[in-house]
């Protein structure tokens, strides 16, 4: 690599483009592009730079994931191991008084891995629209003293909680070979549930964060909500449980498709599609709404976070 | 020539109390909205609850690649809304900016530092966050570790820097930024004397690579070494733009200009004095300009007024002039007139003057204590003088010499410099000039001809 001086600034190559290469050579006055790279006005909705400029910091929301995981687990004892006690001890709990004691029904599969299967999705679910509806107030210090597209901050959350979903994942399998469960065609839905749980919490998260910037009503309202909805969507019990004419009801809930999604995959149950399918279209629906929700709130970010 | 900043009619409002509707309830909001229309119809009895502030007024300028561009202006001026519009952090109210190049802004020194991570890992992070590609920041490491001087410390958590090693780390990362334009508040604010200077350096160094620098500043003295041009607002506005030396010699008048420069009694009784004399008026101004501000090559007069009470008294006046720094830079006294020597000075009013040369003080801000002493043995009076003026350096400023050259004085000095004789090998001149230090001059080596 040369060390560039001063000098060669004369010997810039020169670049007609809109979007000059990220060169260490400043622009002279001869190679300015004839369009402004940026156009900085009120009130402008999306357009193609802002999406270009989310392409152009990719890298960053990489470093914000690398530093949420890093940072999670800083000095304490257990370390990483953290992501794997919080689900096991959780399923040995509701194994012993859902599965045990109140003896709730498991779809024939063993009631722990039954209960592990669903906690899997709904912990990384929960922690993740928790960590994500939290830090843009978090990240007050970056919104107002350095520009990036601020939808980087949320989702950077949402991908750090993958992680642990990687490693609960893999407690999972060392759980499947103890049960000997066998596996079938219907893992390859597998990455695509997870994708899906990914892009419900990315819409959540985003709405929530952008809301939490300016009612601080939501840190308050969100442990409570995820509660709340733990009880609604099938965790401790099969969808199956409810009686039929209210199991619709339950489907309005896009956690219930997804995580009966991850059981009929694992276990190669079949799939219920309706259920699967009213979940893609809510989080498609909310993901827009939250895009949308989220561009208007982020204009005011800088000024009242 | 095509600017590569042109801003038009930019506006920004603010509310004031805007940072408590932060904290708002939903009920609060619920209440408010069912209020509105109520609140609306008082609003329009004159009554306001939310008094709009426009911290940018249809601000308007185009800067040409290139240019460094100093903004001045008192607190709340819109000096940093300005900036902070300018990096797209928050948007304005109306009007519209274009750039012609990539923007980095540097509003504060570690933004996203984490206290958790080491020095190595913040290097990578405070990059990314301030814009810089992975491979860029890679390539640079190494250039980023030599910088701070902090080899020794890369993998402590920053929790455990002392606040100096911070500044360093994080200023480190910041300075290998390489944008066409680099936008930088007040970040000089900080740190200690030699930071500043670095600081300054490094900003020189960009400056002289071509890049577009927009640079928020208190510190006079570095706006007029590092920027050809300047732009004063106050109030959101543009009050002045042109060559920095104007703009800040016109801001300086207007602002701290003549009112500290003098202080007048025109009450004998309640003046600062004693029986036997009393101040009527101390005042320091440039001599024979029409200009209201001290330069460094202005020679100036510092002129004090006083009653004598005391018929046939021998009183004379000493001055001791102090620098920023608290020295003594010289200390003057008219004990050598001796005008009044056999009679005495006769009751009245009277006025010592004492002609200071030009090139002779350094810049920067200075006070005085002053002196009456009678029958040059004994003090009968002293004071602090409350009047202090500030020396600008508006020379023809290389950008090398930036900031303040150090010495209590700087007087401009009679040099002579001539070869003795000559050597053989002329080519280890090359080699001498490449070993300089960053922030010497060069001409003490470019001798030879």
């Amino acid at each position: 690599m040369g060390i560039s001086t001063t000098d060669d600034a004369s010997t810039v190559k020169t670049t007609q483009t809109a979007q000059p290469s990220r060169s260490s050579t400043p622009l002279s006055p001869d190679n300015l592009p004839d369009t402004p790279l940026v156009t900085i006005e009120a009130n402008k909705a999306w357009n193609a730079s802002e999406l270009h400029d989310l392409w152009a910091y990719r890298e960053l929301l990489y470093f914000l994931t690398w530093r949420d995981v890093k940072v999670r687990y800083k000095q304490t004892e257990l370390g990483i191991a953290w992501a794997i006690i919080q689900p096991l001890l959780t399923m040995l709990i509701f194994t012993l008084f859902f599965g045990r004691l109140a003896g709730v029904p498991s779809d024939n599969v063993p009631y722990p891995i039954f209960a592990y299967a669903g906690l899997l999705p709904w912990t990384f679910f929960a922690n993740a629209i928790t960590n994500s509806g939290n830090s843009l107030v978090g990240s007050a210090n970056l919104i107002t003293k350095v520009y990036f597209p601020r939808v980087i901050i949320p989702g950077a959350a949402v991908a750090a909680g993958l992680v642990d979903f990687a490693i609960g994942f893999i407690i999972l399998v060392l759980l499947m070979f103890y049960y000997g469960v066998t596996i079938g065609w219907g893992l390859l839905m597998f990455l695509p549930l997870v994708l899906l749980t990914t892009l419900l919490a990315a819409g959540m998260g985003m709405w929530l964060s952008g809301l939490n910037v300016k009612y601080r009503d939501v840190r308050f309202a969100l442990p409570f909500l995820i509660q709340l909805w733990m009880f609604v969507s099938p965790v401790i019990y099969p969808a199956s449980f409810l009686p039929a004419k209210f199991r619709w009801f339950l489907s309005l809930n896009p956690m219930t498709g997804i995580i009966e999604g991850f059981r009929a995959s694992l276990f190669g149950h079949r799939f219920n599609w309706g259920s699967l399918t009213t979940s893609l279209v809510i989080t498609v629906a909310l993901l827009l709404y939250a895009s949308y929700s989220f561009r208007r709130m982020e204009k005011t970010f800088a000024d009242i976070v | 020539m095509k600017p590569i900043i042109r801003v038009e009619h930019l506006s920004k409002q603010y509310y004031l109390g805007v940072r408590d509707a932060a904290y708002d309830t939903l009920r609060e909001s619920i209440v408010r909205t069912i209020r509105a229309p109520f609140d609306r119809l008082r609003r329009t009895n004159g009554k306001h609850n939310a008094e709009p502030i426009w911290a940018l007024k249809d601000v308007g300028f185009e800067v040409a690649p290139g240019e460094v561009i100093g903004v001045i202006g008192p607190n709340g001026a819109g000096k940093s809304t300005l900036l902070k519009v300018l990096s797209r952090i928050t948007e304005p109210t109306t009007g519209r900016i274009q750039l012609y190049g990539r923007v980095a802004s540097l509003l504060e020194v570690g933004t996203g530092f984490h206290p958790e991570l080491t020095g190595r890992e913040n290097i990578y992070l405070n990059g990314a966050i301030l814009g810089m590609r992975k491979t860029e920041i890679v390539s640079k490491f190494d250039e980023i570790v030599a910088f701070s001087e902090l080899e020794k410390f890369l993998d402590t958590p920053v929790k455990r820097y002392s606040s100096g090693m911070y500044m360093r780390l994080a200023f480190a990362v910041a300075s290998h930024l390489e944008p066409e334009i680099l936008v930088v508040d007040e970040v000089l604010a900080v740190g200690d004397a030699a930071f500043q200077r670095k600081c300054l350096g490094k900003m020189g160094d960009v400056a002289r690579e071509g890049r577009t620098v927009l640079f928020v500043s208190h510190n006079l003295i570095a706006i007029q070494s590092l920027c050809q041009r300047a732009i004063w607002l106050s109030g959101g506005e543009v009050i002045s733009d042109g060559r920095a030396g104007e703009v800040v010699s016109k801001y300086l008048t207007s602002s701290v200009g003549a009112r500290a420069l003098e202080e007048v009694w025109d009450d004998v009784e309640a003046a600062p004095g004693n029986d036997v004399v009393r101040l009527h008026r101390v005042r320091v101004r440039p001599q024979g300009e029409t200009f209201d501000c001290l330069t460094m090559s202005t020679p100036f007069v510092i002129e004090v007024e006083y009653w004598n009470l005391l018929p046939g008294a021998h009183l004379h006046v000493t001055l001791h002039v102090y620098t920023e720094q608290e020295i003594v830079a010289f200390t003057t006294g008219n004990g050598a007139d001796n005008t009044w020597q056999d009679s005495g000075m006769p009751a009245g009013l009277f006025r010592c003057v004492c002609y200071v040369p030009g090139d002779l003080l350094n810049a920067g801000r200075h006070r005085f204590v002053l002196l009456v002493v009678r029958d040059k043995t004994a003090i009968i009076f002293r004071r602090d003088s409350g009047v202090s003026f500030e020396i600008l350096d508006l020379q023809e400023r290389e950008l090398s010499q930036y900031g303040r050259e150090i010495g209590a004085v700087r007087p401009a000095l009679k040099w002579v410099t001539e070869q003795l004789r000559a050597t053989q090998q002329d080519n280890s001149s090359a080699d001498q000039v490449g070993l300089r230090l960053p922030g010497e001059p060069a001409t003490a080596l470019s001798e030879e001809s």
